[in-house]
């Protein structure tokens, strides 16, 4: 194994450990807010890239069938919610959110030719179709639940992943996508090429990791999430509802899957089942940091991607058992330097 | 005195329960616009329930809540708030890990919500009743003092700009000179109109600033009045000022020293 080779493997691993890092800042930031390990994140990895597939080769995507029906559903519940307490102001929100923009997004895919459409604009059409889906799994799943121990969250997080991998089957089939890359380029650096494609998501990467750090610090909505994640009561007191930072978390969430999603389908080939193993790399990022810290996340979610890199070349037969056994470590160092700490008064 | 204010909340038959235990029983409570209201007793008496119940963060069995002349069907936090209501928990609340100036801006999030863009000036008054906050405007709420907390979490619901403000036990853990300098913002509060419902185990300072009084024991409304006749009234001075208490104290002292002779 020569020097190029290490930097090769290096370049690999740092292109996949800036998803893993994503997703796993988007599991921290929604364990943070609504104590759900949102095991189902992957899944929006995947819905990301088989849409924006659909969408080139001039298909009409299933995402758009999953929006449609999860709005009905939500429409339904709400409505009738809405009814039965009487707040018929609600009512023009609740059709406007689930049934006309679902409604609206049909339009746009089966009447504006989307496989001719610039990439771009591709891309912001899959953004459209597939991030409400975070809002409406939230109101669908967990907002019944807001008050439910972790334990029960996370088995319908459980729930609610193997439902969306069906239902992905039923949409998308069971054959793999992969896009065209967002650039052909190449760079001549000391030896080694860089592919324009690993600039991209690198770049896009740090790019949407600042966005979420300037919303966090200096927005209201961003320290309102924060607030919440903080202490419950407190923000609720302030006037912040549980329900409209859950779904603001989930909204992040779905976009940062999403984005990931767009981001690798040049790199891999995604199936309908492919964003589980992607989102539980991300899972043991956020691991290191404790489902709490965002940068130990990040950085080591990279390692995850480093490690991956490096055991693919030389054991690729283990490569995944070598990534979850890390989990084991990492584990036994957390639980000796973590002083349970006294829930913040 | 009561009836010479509109009131800006009115409590009528309140029953609330955990499970099968019902923690408060037919609870009537008034509060006159810029008035402050105490309701005293001992732990466990249902006070913290009944501020839990009137801000929406305890579902109710019955009763009628009425806040500025208007019944309220529905008790929901967030609608109590963006009606003017603030309630300061006994635990305070505080977002731990952000900043005191952070904290404040929470406070004025539901206002800010509905558009009104004034959470700088408000936040300037805050400062002006506790210039403590002021001075420690970047560092964490968590780094804080007890008594710069209690400050904090008042000052942090006073940027909701309330109309009515519920303040459960301010006073509690804190050292007595801090304890005088809430009391002491408490009463300016009233000055500036806020309306204060307080409840408080300590009495004494409650009843001082206070304009009218109830005594809550066991989940019952056991006595009410205007504070100044409260204070005077021989059970209230027995059971929560320490006068008679302490005399009683005095006189049973007395008892087992000559009780003592006998049994040995």
């Amino acid at each position: 194994m020569d020097f190029q080779i290490v930097l090769l493997l290096a370049q690999d691993g740092i292109t996949n450990g800036a998803i893993y890092a994503l997703l796993a800042l988007a599991l921290v930031l929604v364990f943070a807010v609504t104590r759900v390990i949102f095991i189902p994140q992957g899944e929006f990895v995947a819905l990301g890239a088989l849409t924006l597939a659909g969408l080139q080769a001039g298909r009409i995507p299933g995402t758009l069938w999953l929006l449609l029906g999860a709005g009905v559903v939500v429409a339904l519940i709400d409505l009738a919610q809405a009814l039965r307490s009487g707040s018929r102001r609600r009512i023009p929100r609740i059709i406007g959110w689930n049934l006309a923009y679902p409604a609206l997004a049909a339009a746009a895919v089966t009447l504006l030719k989307p496989a001719e459409m610039a990439m771009p604009l591709q891309v912001i059409l899959t953004l459209v179709l597939v991030v409400p889906l975070g809002p409406m799994i939230y109101r669908l799943a967990f907002q019944p639940l807001a008050e439910a121990p972790v334990l029960v969250l996370l088995i319908v997080a459980v729930a609610v992943h193997l439902a969306l991998v069906g239902l992905g089957l039923l949409f998308f089939g069971a054959e793999g996508s992969r896009t065209p890359a967002f650039s052909d380029a190449s760079y001549k650096l000391g030896g080694i090429v860089i592919n324009g494609q690993t600039l991209w998501v690198v770049g896009a990467s740090i790019t949407l990791i600042v966005i979420l750090y300037l919303f966090f610090e200096h927005t209201f909505y961003g320290k309102a999430l924060r607030a919440t994640a903080i202490n419950r009561t407190g923000a609720r007191l302030m006037g912040i509802s549980t329900v409209m930072a859950g779904k603001l978390s989930f909204l992040l969430a779905a976009l940062i899957g999403a984005l990931s999603g767009i981001l690798i389908a040049p790199i891999t080939t995604i199936y309908y089942d492919t964003g589980f193993l992607v989102g539980l790399k991300g899972f043991v990022g956020a691991i290191v940091g404790g489902m709490v810290s965002y940068p130990i996340a990040a950085v080591g979610a990279v390692l995850v991607g480093l490690l991956e890199s490096y055991s693919s070349f030389w054991a690729s037969a283990f490569k995944e058992v070598i990534v979850f056994t890390l989990i084991i470590p990492v584990l036994v160092w957390r639980s000796l330097t973590t002083h349970h700490v006294e829930e913040e008064e | 005195m009561q009836n010479q204010h509109p009131h800006i909340l009115e409590v009528a038959d309140l029953c609330v329960s955990y499970g099968k235990v019902e923690a408060l029983h037919h609870a009537n409570l008034k509060v006159g616009a810029g008035q402050i209201v105490t309701v005293i007793g001992p732990n466990g008496a249902g006070k913290t329930t009944m501020l839990g119940a009137i801000m929406g963060l305890l579902p109710k069995n019955r009763g009628d809540i009425r806040f500025l002349g208007e019944p309220q069907a529905e008790i929901e936090v967030e609608r109590m708030v963006a009606k003017g209501m603030s309630l300061v928990p006994e635990s305070r609340a505080l977002f731990g890990s952000m900043t005191v100036a952070d904290n404040l801006l929470m406070g004025a999030f539901m206002r800010h919500r509905l558009g009104h863009r004034d959470h700088p000036e408000t936040m300037e008054r805050v400062f002006q009743i506790f210039p403590r906050l002021k001075e420690r405007r970047e560092q964490q709420a968590g780094t804080l003092s007890g008594g710069e907390r209690q400050m904090l979490a008042v000052g942090r619901a006073l940027m909701a700009k309330p109309k009515l403000l519920l303040l459960d036990e301010p006073s509690l853990g804190l050292a007595p000179l801090i304890v005088k300098e809430i009391f002491r913002v408490i009463a300016d509060l009233k000055q500036a109109g806020v309306s204060i419902l307080l409840i408080e185990q300590n009495a004494r300072a409650a009843l001082q600033v206070a304009d009218y009084g109830y005594v809550l024991e066991t989940g019952e409304i056991a006595l009410e009045g205007p504070a100044d006749q409260l204070a005077n009234d021989p059970k209230v001075i027995e059971s929560y000022l320490g006068l008679g208490g302490a005399a009683h104290a005095a006189s049973s002292r007395s008892v087992p020293v000559a009780n003592q002779g006998e049994t040995a």
